[in-house]
């Protein structure tokens, strides 16, 4: 049980370890295109790093917490404006969030970490912030009294904090403030933790803290859950008192607080004026949830939120006074501006409630509204509203059955239902829609990477982050892109001195990119590189006999030849790509997605390989056909062309299996029907249509079928939830009259057809 | 091993009324446990699966899942039932998955106790030893007591994965 709800916050601490590495990374790169003044980016950053660290301490996992800290370090540097974001920090600040992934990888997944990396960016960044890196052994000074018991208190790092951090700027001199500090054991049950808060203080200036033990019973009274300590503390900061609350405000209630100008002490208060003391008084009263209390009672107020709140009073005194009157002078202040500047003085006083105001709200809209739902929640609900789909396409068809006209009051009903289930169709789909923003987000590192290890320049521009698509087709989208932008910087790209000596820049540029056309997600993967060398990529087929010696080839088709299985073009198996498995595999990947690839390249200019997607896999356009009396859906991105054999185009080709000639080629013909088993007896192909597709690798083949219904979207529903897997059917549906239709995995089709027949070799040779 | 873990059950409920639901097949009665029934409704005819076994009826369309049919008739070893519009599917549940049992005709709902329960007889009978957990006599009624558990074809082909 307790197993269980640890297991779960783990789980929620890696998903939102996720989410912070993405806006860590975002934030980096948003740095280095010249976002380094914008301090909101680079305190999103530290943010990001300071709560994988908070987070993993609570886990023990110390390796994470150890370079996080490193790390944490040297962005508070940059964030206090004292390390300049020059290309080599950044460079070290983006390398050091690639570690920090791995960690968490590691951490999550298990496996092993390369020390040597990790040790090596630990060094680049302690030399950067100045502070020795800690000992692998030893966590650092600062943590270490949370190390040890296993435990980091997180800091609820809110904006707000920050901004007014590094936007206070105004010169006020210092002022001397005393804060007693007492703590009750609430504070400690709600996990705060008064070191956190003691350093934030610190952060404000010199803090003298004198921690007062005296309240300490001996051992055999100690209530362990009990709070005993309170701390004085003497804090010279140019900040205002509000500051200095702001760092207490999520312990507010939770203990004593005492603050105070100088040496006075916070009971002997400052004559107040009375509109402010009411006004005070009555939001107490309203936060109480109780009627308005007496000026007077004031000071017998018990609880702690009485004590706290008269502790507020003189903090709130001197500010609110100077801001809304600016009669009084600043009693505790000492006389801050010159005379000549006097007129303006007041500006920033009163500007500065209004400018703390609008920081809460930019906080506000920051904590975007989103609950986690589990996938299967999301599904069924896809389920049942594709249940509704058919079962308004057999009410319709009912209707139509019925004779009932066009204009009747039920055929208008039904074109409102129509709508409404087509609406709430595109909203289901569009909670499991999420921007492709999460894959593109891997690939600058993974350019970061492949550009080191070939020693070459390269720039990554991404466009269209924002586009949405299915989060099925994104999960399994990220092996294919890996694989083609490596190929763009390995293949695509020339070396450095090569760009030169062609009047290119030395950086090479890979544009990735996604827009929506059509009903599908088109994604486009660019490079400024050396084209195609078609001369070279047809001399490599032809070698691997993947072509014959004089096939007649139009550019389109020598490029396409990449695409084959076997085909590598790199002359040295490099690291990168070049293992064989390269773009056949993408191809293959990508229309497993029910997409398709395409190629154009201009010698010189680059290569623009085209990516093209449905927007989910829940549904599929597929053209319904008759065989043997079952009605079959085959995927329309399969279908590359429909034909009507004439006999004279069937040829038996060695014992039991046939040909269709097509144009000047001979491709096999598949006899679905008996491929399934439907019937035993061969069709005869005079009756049929055949259905040309391109399976795996891209061979083609041709599908005999005895009739083509038409074109229709339809739902997928899965034949495995309660049967198993059946050869040769991908998946089943619904249509319109609410019987099952099987859906045809072509590739296995085919490749059943091929066994003892057909070698593929031949047949491309054929093709060729 | 079914029939083992269907007696343990049947030890469990020992002095507890069960309900089985009985129907026919052929011309013999049969009945399950009314808790694994998920619903009982009319015959439609069945999408074909290719390369299935010869009592896998095909697939049918249960309100958006596809429900695969088993046609019991076969599955025990009796000739294919030319099924019709009388005909009936006992939609149950097999662990996670749901499964339409194709039959002649559900007869009724009996309440009976573990007393009333006979060993299944030692006969050579395939059917008997894969599928029948016990026997029931009822008013001169031979009812076979079916375990669910078999019915499902092994799925060789889909686990080979």
């Amino acid at each position: 049980m307790v197993a269980d709800a640890m297991d779960s916050l783990r789980q929620i601490f890696f998903q939102e370890c996720e989410e912070q590495l993405s806006e860590l990374e975002s934030g980096l790169l948003e740095i280095q295109g010249g976002g380094a003044d914008d301090p909101e980016i680079v305190n999103a950053v530290f943010r990001a790093v300071h709560s994988i660290k908070g987070g993993a301490g609570a886990f023990a996992l110390e390796d994470l917490v150890r370079f996080a800290h490193v790390f944490e370090t040297v962005l508070d540097e940059v964030r206090k404006g004292r390390l300049t974001t020059s290309d080599n920090v950044i460079e070290t600040l983006l390398r050091s969030a690639d570690v920090l992934s791995d960690l968490v990888r590691v951490a999550r997944d298990g496996g092993t970490v390369d020390e040597g990396r990790i040790r090596a960016c630990s060094d680049e960044l302690a030399a950067l912030s100045g502070v020795p890196a800690p000992a692998a052994g030893g966590a650092d000074e600062a943590d270490d009294g949370f190390a040890d018991i296993g435990f980091t208190p997180v800091t609820v790092a809110l904006p707000v904090f920050d901004d007014l951090d590094v936007t206070e700027t105004e010169p006020e001199g210092a002022t001397e403030y005393t804060i007693v500090f007492k703590p009750y054991p609430s504070l400690y049950s709600n996990a705060n933790e008064p070191v956190v808060l003691l350093r934030e203080l610190s952060r404000l200036g010199e803090v003298t803290a004198t921690c007062d033990t005296s309240a300490v019973p001996c051992l055999d009274e100690i209530d362990p859950e009990g709070s005993y300590l309170s701390w004085t503390i003497q804090l010279r900061t140019e900040q205002a008192e509000d500051e200095i609350r702001s760092i207490f405000e999520f312990v507010d209630g939770d203990c004593e607080l005492a603050i105070s100008n100088g040496s006075g002490s916070s009971e002997s208060a400052e004559p107040v004026d009375d509109e402010i003391e009411a006004l005070l008084a009555r939001v107490r009263g309203e936060v109480e949830g109780a009627p308005a209390p007496e000026v007077a009672s004031e000071d017998n107020a018990d609880a702690a939120f009485g004590s706290f709140g008269n502790s507020l009073l003189p903090l709130e005194q001197p500010e609110a006074v100077e801001a809304t009157q600016s009669t009084q002078p600043a009693t505790a202040k000492p006389a801050p501006q010159p005379a000549a500047e006097k007129p303006e003085s007041t500006q920033p006083e009163a500007a500065k409630p209004a400018a703390a105001a609008k920081n809460d709200k930019a906080a506000t809209p920051e904590a975007a509204q989103t609950i986690r739902v589990d996938l299967d929640r999301v599904d069924r609900l896809m389920n049942l509203v594709g249940e509704l789909v058919i079962n308004q396409a057999m009410l319709s068809q009912r209707l139509s059955e019925a004779g009932l006209s066009r204009s009747s009051e039920f055929a208008t009903g039904l074109d409102e239902f129509e709508q409404l289930t087509r609406d709430i169709q595109e909203g289901v789909m569009a909670i499991r829609a999420q921007p492709v923003k999460s894959v593109f987000q891997r690939m600058p590192r993974l350019v970061r990477e492949v550009a080191a290890a070939t020693n070459k320049k390269v720039r990554l521009v991404t466009e269209g982050e924002g586009t949405e698509v299915d989060k099925t087709v994104i999960e399994r989208l990220a092996d294919p892109l890996t694989h083609m932008i490596r190929n763009a910087i390995d293949h695509g790209l020339e070396k450095p001195e090569v760009r030169v000596a062609n009047g290119k820049r030395e950086e090479g540029l890979v544009r990735l990119s996604a827009t929506h056309r059509s009903g599908r997600i088109v994604i486009d993967i660019a490079d400024d590189g050396a084209g195609i060398n078609r001369p070279r990529v047809r001399a490599i087929a032809e070698e691997k006999g993947l072509i014959q010696p004089n096939a007649q080839l139009t550019d389109e088709e020598v490029d396409n030849l990449i695409f084959l299985p076997g085909f590598s073009t790199a002359s040295t198996i490099s690291d990168i790509s070049g293992r064989g498995v390269g773009m056949d595999v993408v191809k293959r990947s990508i229309q497993a997605l029910g997409g398709r690839v395409s190629i154009s390249s201009r010698p010189g200019e680059g290569s623009t390989f085209t990516l093209s997607l449905p927007l989910t896999l829940a549904v599929l356009y597929g053209m319904v056909v008759t065989v043997a009396d079952q009605t079959l859906v085959v995927p329309l991105t399969s279908i590359i062309e429909t034909l009507k054999p004439k006999p004279g185009d069937v040829h038996g080709f060695g014992g039991d299996s046939r040909v269709i000639a097509l144009r000047n080629n001979f491709v096999p013909l598949v006899d679905v029907g008996r491929e399934l088993g439907f019937r035993s007896e061969a069709a005869d192909p005079g009756d049929g249509v055949a259905l040309l597709v391109e399976s795996d690798g891209g061979g083609h083949s041709a599908l005999l079928v005895d009739a083509i219904q038409g074109q229709r979207q339809v739902v997928i529903k899965s034949l495995e939830a309660n049967y198993g897997r059946v050869p040769g059917i991908a998946a089943a549906t619904i249509l319109g009259d609410g019987r099952v239709a099987l859906i045809l995995d072509v590739d296995a089709v085919v490749a059943g057809s091929r066994v003892g027949n057909l070698g593929q070799e031949a047949v491309l040779a054929m093709a060729g | 091993m079914s029939d083992m873990s269907a007696a343990l059950v049947l030890d469990k409920h020992a002095g507890i009324a069960r309900e089985l639901i009985a129907f026919a097949v052929g011309k013999q009665e049969f009945c399950i446990d009314v808790m694994s029934v998920r619903e009982i409704r009319g015959w439609t005819p069945a999408t074909v699966l290719p390369h299935s076994q010869s009592f896998v009826r095909g697939v049918i369309n249960l309100r958006g899942a596809v429900l695969p049919i088993m046609d019991l008739a076969v599955r025990l070893g009796f000739p294919p039932t030319e099924a019709m519009g009388r005909h009936v599917i006992i939609v149950v549940q097999v662990g996670s998955q749901l499964v339409g049992l194709l039959v002649d005709a559900v007869s009724d709902i009996l309440t009976v106790t573990d007393a009333d329960m006979l060993p299944p007889p030692d006969v050579a009978s395939d059917m008997a030893k894969k599928f029948v957990c016990g026997l029931l006599a009822i008013d001169g009624r031979m009812i076979s007591i079916l375990s669910v558990d078999n019915i499902l074809p092994e799925r060789d082909d889909g686990e080979a994965q």
